[in-house]
């Protein structure tokens, strides 16, 4: 079967798209709980959901699906998804300890999304942008050939229509199976953040829990604003490549936002209850001229 | 005979051509039976050395990429390069020498060279950490990007690093900051940008000064997204699968100009870069000259775009084109 074969058969499955208000959600039935792994202690799920994903006890910041993400920092109905269907091939034929074709088969079952970034148009605190939320269930949300792409045309859709960036990250790094043609994604990526810029165009990026390797190396720092939220971690190589490097262990918090913001390395720690709110306020600041 | 670094694969070659050199020192006269081994002996290692270079795997030409004899980045500078002004130190934290810039002339072309700098013994290469480059070190190419920039000089770029440096150091200034600054700078130099892979190609580390608007790679370098160790150790849980990895992650010069990425590839001799240093830098130099030429006409500006039209083609996907 080729490639393509491979994906026909896989679109007449016919994915769920997260699209504007018909987004893929979770339903949770009363009185299930999850222990929070920070503090261990019992949270209702549904308390979970009203707390955008924090612990209630302690702060611990959960993980969120992109669909999550899109209804946390869109204004209501305002998120349109574009490029919905582009997704990965697998032009290596790559197999690993599973074939690459399975973990991607996998992944979209799982999420019920055909990749690993969704992007679409929105309003954040009334001002046009292109949002961009990655979702690290879909392989560590790593980078490929199609992620690359639909994170480059969120930025030249931004350009075409004088719209601000906001993109969500979380990634484990570049998408191995796709060998070079993902490392080169993150120049791609850095080139049309770059234009953004030239266009005087705002972007801001919120680093989740965990953004590493590429994705961080590219396009998630060249943001004009930085907020981290607590507890990410965040940085180039994993902590487990530098304890075998170095042969030590690591400092506690190291790599962590609270971390990163000692080392000026972003411009704050947002906890995600305020972060709509502070990233339509740099919005206010930022695009101004584009409010509508 | 000195005693010369051998490769695992070259193994078998090595120790025929041992005992070949043990026969020799026999006086042959006294041993007269010994002449016709020697004969076979000689034509045997012949029958080897083609198969064993003949056609080498994806995984032996890591191995060959990795070399310590191979040339390096230095090698190039000090062969091609003339009326050199090595530019040091990222002005705001230290000098790192795992990364070298320079404005130097290359067959009366003025550039601003970039190169990872590996060792050519233990001792230099902990002075160089290996090539692995620290933050300051991208930034001092960053530096030098913006220097040839203004000056409308075209940069020429040696590609030769095990990765970006993974330490704790690193990542308090901001490796990853400092790579994706390189990204963006190098993505938007209005100067022709010129590269060439001569030896390992690791990862962001040797991305951030390794794209442009040419892309030459010699025979046995390599360019990958991450080493075949480590996506051995990732994906298997097994760095003794290296080698199987290394055929996965398409990563030779050959495999490269398949993927669009690589433009041109220099032959090597037989069995590596290292068996005839001069010839191999010779070759890299009427290419980079070549690839300056037909660069050197362009506008700036359009410089810039065709470069952002040649990143933008790179990928595969499905699932929607337009």
């Amino acid at each position: 079967m080729s490639i393509s074969d491979w994906f026909k058969a896989r679109e007449s499955r016919r994915y769920t798209a997260l699209d504007g208000d018909a987004l893929a959600r979770a339903e949770v039935p009363d009185g299930v709980w999850t222990k929070c792994s920070a503090c261990k202690k019992i949270v209702y799920d549904g308390q979970l959901v009203e707390n955008v994903r924090v612990c209630p006890h302690c702060g611990h910041h959960f993980a969120m699906c992109a669909a999550e993400r899109v209804d946390l920092l869109a204004d209501p109905g305002t998120f349109a998804e574009f490029d919905s269907r582009v997704s990965s091939a697998d032009p290596l034929g790559f197999t690993g300890a599973k074939p690459y074709v399975e973990s991607l088969d996998a992944a979209r079952e799982q999420c019920a999304m055909p990749e690993a970034v969704v992007c679409g148009r929105a309003e954040i605190a009334s001002h046009p942008v292109v949002l961009g939320v990655m979702d690290f269930r879909f392989i560590g949300a790593s980078m490929g050939s199609a992620v690359g792409e639909k994170i480059t045309r969120a930025f030249e859709t931004a350009i075409a229509e004088r719209r601000a960036v906001v993109l969500v990250t979380s990634s484990g790094g570049a998408r191995m199976q796709e060998g070079m043609l993902s490392l080169m994604q993150m120049a791609k990526t850095a080139a049309a953040a770059r234009r953004l810029a030239e266009e005087r165009l705002p972007y801001v990026s919120v680093l989740a829990n965990p953004t590493m390797g590429g994705v961080t190396a590219s396009f998630a720092v060249l943001a004009d604003v930085i907020f981290a939220e607590p507890g990410a971690l965040v940085g180039f190589a994993g902590p487990r490549v530098i304890e075998q490097t170095i042969k030590q262990h690591l400092p506690k918090g190291f790599q962590s936002a609270e971390y990163l913001l000692d080392h000026g390395m972003v411009d704050d720690v947002v906890p995600r209850g305020q972060l709509t709110a502070r990233v339509g306020l740099v919005l206010d600041y930022l695009a101004g001229g584009e409010r509508r | 005979m000195t005693r010369r670094y051998v490769m695992e694969f070259e193994r078998p070659l090595a120790e025929l051509e041992t005992k070949l050199e043990e026969l020799r020192r026999l006086d042959l006269a006294q041993n007269p039976e010994l002449v016709h081994e020697v004969d076979e002996l000689t034509a045997e290692i012949e029958r080897l050395r083609e198969s064993t270079y003949g056609t080498l795997s994806a995984w032996e030409k890591v191995q060959v990429s990795r070399h310590p004899d191979r040339p390096k980045t230095q090698d190039y500078i000090e062969t091609l390069c003339t009326d050199v002004i090595e530019l040091h130190g990222d002005r705001a934290f230290g000098d790192d020498e795992a990364i070298v810039a320079a404005l130097a002339t290359i067959g009366g072309v003025r550039t601003v060279v970039l190169g990872h700098r590996k060792g050519k013994d233990t001792r230099e290469n902990i002075k160089r950490n290996f090539g692995m480059v620290h933050p300051e070190g991208f930034r001092k190419a960053i530096r030098a990007m913006h220097l040839a920039e203004r000056f409308g000089l075209p940069i020429v770029t040696f590609i030769d690093t095990p990765g970006a440096y993974p330490g704790i150091e690193a990542e308090e200034r901001g490796q990853a900051w400092a790579i994706a600054e390189a990204l963006s700078v190098l993505s938007g130099v209005q100067v022709p940008v010129v590269c060439v892979g001569i030896g390992e190609g690791g990862s962001g580390g040797a991305l951030a000064i390794g794209f442009g608007d040419r892309l030459i790679m010699l025979e046995n370098s390599y360019y990958s997204v991450i080493s075949p160790e480590a996506c051995a150790s990732i994906l298997h849980k097994d760095a003794g699968k290296a080698a199987e990895m290394a055929g996965c992650l398409a990563l030779t010069a050959e495999d490269l100009v398949e993927l669009g990425i690589v433009d041109e590839v220099v032959p090597e001799p037989l069995g590596g870069a290292h068996r005839d240093p001069g010839a191999v830098m010779s070759a890299v130099r009427e290419r980079v000259l070549g690839a300056l030429g037909a660069l050197a006409a362009a506008e700036p500006a359009a410089i810039a775009e065709r470069r952002y039209e040649r990143l933008r083609r790179i990928g595969v996907i499905a699932g929607d084109v337009g």
